[in-house]
């Protein structure tokens, strides 16, 4: 595992994290100061995924401090928050995919439908089934696109026919919108597609498996604005069958697309409530001063 | 003009003739590389293209019942201890009437090579009905002959060989009884004291047996290890200090692994010497820091977000090695290996300390016959006194660096054509 240049992305964030790029004017914001507690609704009824008092640390550098959330069955929360905030990292601990990353340690309380995430007798691979992930960049396999969208049920043995594995390939493209654009096409490989395409074509992938919750890491940050309205209709669509966490940058696109928005300033979870509430009457300064663009 | 502009345009001229001269630098050393090369091939091809061909003298030869010694050509086992020898002798005699005198008798048989016999046998084999009768057969020359009739006219004075051959040869020649062709025994024979029966079967045969041992066992476990210490392997003082000791057996003479191979193989655990298979073990010694280094090197450049896919979709760790990350790094493994193999192939130094450096004259069946290899070949060739064998030295050269550049441009197309892009 080449976690090198992982490493490097997050000692960067760490360092992003121990110097917030403000400017001088803003250094102002700097002294505002953390909220006892998250603000707002950070907690909902019967939620999917619970999770409490969670401190991720890289060695000694604690990324994410204490930070207790909810996310409800069938939504779609939002995680927002200036570079370097830990959004990513927290992200990335609901599937474990941290794990790869060797100093990375997760501590807190986090749980999927009451079942302990980091139990040492849960299986990771069940996990990340339950637990789907797409990533900031495109990432189909050097495969074709039946192969890509197919690898995972092949995986866990989903399928026991060539018939039902059509099947599911058809349905996942279908609901990623990107059957009409492949049908023709499914055995050439899918790193010929577009940019746009190839995304649609991981988040196929994703729901291939049928997961609960599906993870989005900054999905839209390498697309034009046209495929980027096409995910983001797609998620739209996917909230029927998935929960799903997205970390964006633009806040148009959390407006856009979620429930409810959570606000992370270097490492600690400011204030979460539902995303109209937070893009017209924030409670916190802090978020106040993200959203009105005077840092981030 | 700003004075920025100014300023700018003065140093540009002082630019591009940097920039000039930094080219002439690289034109001017790729110059000397290839003239360096040029002079290599002009070198061995003008000295080795010779060996590709032999002489053959034509004689009048009388099968004689009583001089052979047999009476049944078709029966094999006569055929083994029949006297060819004398019946040649008798040919060169009636050739050559004039020769009474001792001395010049044994001159005049060292016109043919001993392995006329065995071209004579052949025939006999062959036809056996020519046993008794008289016949124009064309005879294998000693290799001082084939040397004179290569040699240019102006030359022929200075030949090695006494005054009254060269007058035989000349008659020879004159009369038509010689003929060139092209030396396939050269490819077909092994080793002999006698150039024109010397052949490097032998060695291409060994250095294959060689080569599959080395490749069967390098390869599986430098791959292994690679992926091991790249995917599995916790990042610690231990792992740093196996991957320096891998980078400085990369470097290690080779010489080293041939007395490591002499002390382990053959005398711990009692190998027998001059066999491929310790050949194989040393040299698979000495390409594994090679296969290693690059193949991790290749592991490396499969980009981490086809691991993180795969493993976000709950793909287990071995799952993705074997799924995504050796498809990928496949074809940078193969090269690795292909040059390492390339590099095992040209190796001379510890294959002499294991004794593959012994005079072999047959063709090994196996791994465990005692061979030589071409590198070593070459060196025992070039050390030989016999003239000719300058010529079937650089010939030798000339199979080895075919076999290596086949190996390397191999190398090249399989890159080329399992690269995939992402």
């Amino acid at each position: 595992m080449d976690t090198a240049q992982q490493l490097d992305n997050r000692d960067r964030a760490n360092d992003d994290a121990a110097k917030p790029p403000f400017d001088v004017e803003e250094r102002s914001m700097q002294d505002t100061p953390y909220p006892e507690k998250t603000v707002g609704k950070p907690f909902v009824d019967a939620p999917k995924m619970r999770l409490r008092n969670v401190n991720v640390f890289y060695d000694d550098n604690q990324a994410i401090h204490d930070v207790s959330l909810d996310i409800g069955k069938n939504e779609v929360i939002s995680l927002i928050g200036p570079s370097g905030c830990g959004k990513s990292t927290f992200l990335r601990s609901l599937n474990r995919m941290n794990d790869t990353i060797d100093i990375c340690r997760v501590r807190g309380d986090l749980q999927l439908d009451d079942q302990d995430l980091y139990d040492p007798k849960l299986d990771v691979v069940e996990l990340r089934a339950r637990v789907g992930m797409v990533f900031q960049k495109p990432n189909p396999f050097p495969k074709s696109i039946y192969d890509n969208v197919a690898y995972g049920p092949r995986l866990h043995g989903l399928a026991d026919k060539k018939y039902d594995l059509d099947g599911i390939v058809e349905n996942s493209l279908r609901k990623a919108g990107l059957w009409n654009e492949v049908k023709d096409r499914l055995h050439s490989p899918g790193t010929g597609l577009s940019g746009g395409q190839q995304q649609r074509l991981c988040i196929a992938r994703t729901i291939a498996v049928s997961p609960e919750v599906v993870l989005m890491d900054e999905p839209c940050s390498a697309l034009d604005p046209i495929a980027t309205a096409k995910i983001e209709e797609l998620i739209d669509e996917l909230t029927e069958s998935y929960t799903i966490a997205i970390v964006t940058h633009s806040m148009q696109q959390a407006a856009r697309v979620s429930h409810r928005t959570a606000y992370f300033h270097l490492g600690r979870l400011i204030e979460v409530n539902d995303t109209e509430t937070v893009f017209t009457k924030p409670e916190h300064e802090l978020t106040e001063a993200y959203i009105t663009g005077r840092f981030g | 003009m700003s004075e920025t502009t100014a300023k700018v345009r003065e140093s540009l001229a002082r630019r591009y003739r940097q920039e000039k001269r930094f080219q002439a630098y690289g034109i001017v050393s790729i110059a000397i590389g290839l003239m360096a090369l040029l002079i290599l091939f002009t070198d061995i091809i003008g000295k080795g293209h010779s060996a590709f061909f032999e002489h053959y003298v034509q004689l009048e030869v009388t099968l004689d019942r009583d001089t052979l010694g047999i009476d049944d050509a078709s029966d094999k086992e006569q055929l083994n201890y029949a006297n060819f020898g004398g019946v040649i002798k008798e040919a060169l005699r009636q050739r050559f009437p004039s020769v009474d005198d001792r001395q010049q008798q044994r001159q005049l048989y060292a016109l043919v090579s001993s392995g006329a016999s065995y071209n004579l046998r052949d025939e006999l084999q062959a036809n056996p009905g020519l046993l008794g009768g008289t016949r124009d057969l064309w005879l294998l020359a000693d290799d001082d002959v084939d040397l004179y009739l290569k040699t240019s006219q102006r030359k022929r004075p200075e030949a090695r060989l006494g005054d009254q051959q060269k007058q035989w040869i000349e008659d020879l020649e004159a009369a038509g009884d010689t003929d060139k062709r092209f030396n396939a025994s050269f490819f077909t024979h092994g080793d002999s004291r006698e150039p024109e029966l010397a052949g490097i079967w032998s060695a291409i045969v060994g250095s294959f047996f060689t080569m599959i041992v080395t490749l069967c066992l390098s390869f599986p476990i430098g791959v292994a290890a690679a992926i091991y210490l790249e995917e599995f392997a916790p990042r610690n003082r231990f792992t740093d200090f196996i991957e320096v000791n891998i980078n400085n057996l990369a470097a290690v003479p080779s010489i080293i692994f041939g007395l490591l191979g002499l002390a382990i193989f053959i005398n711990l655990f009692g190998f027998p010497r001059s066999v491929p298979l310790v050949g194989g073990l040393v040299l698979t010694l000495m390409t594994l820091p090679t296969i290693i280094i690059t193949s991790r090197a290749s592991i490396k450049t499969v980009p981490p977000s086809v691991r993180e896919a795969a493993l976000g979709l709950g793909a287990s760790k071995m799952q993705v090695v074997l799924h995504h990350v050796l498809p990928l790094a496949l074809p940078g493994m193969l090269t690795g290996a292909i040059i390492g193999m390339a590099q095992a192939l040209g190796e001379t130094a510890p294959l002499l300390l294991i004794g593959m450096v012994a005079f072999i004259v047959d063709i090994p069946g196996g791994p465990v016959d005692p061979s030589t290899v071409l590198p070593v070949q070459i060196y025992l060739w070039a050390d030989s006194p016999e003239q000719s064998f300058v010529a079937m030295t650089s010939a030798a050269i000339m199979v080895l660096l075919a076999f290596l550049i086949t190996m390397n441009t191999l190398a090249v197309i399989l890159r080329k054509r399992l690269e995939r892009r992402w």
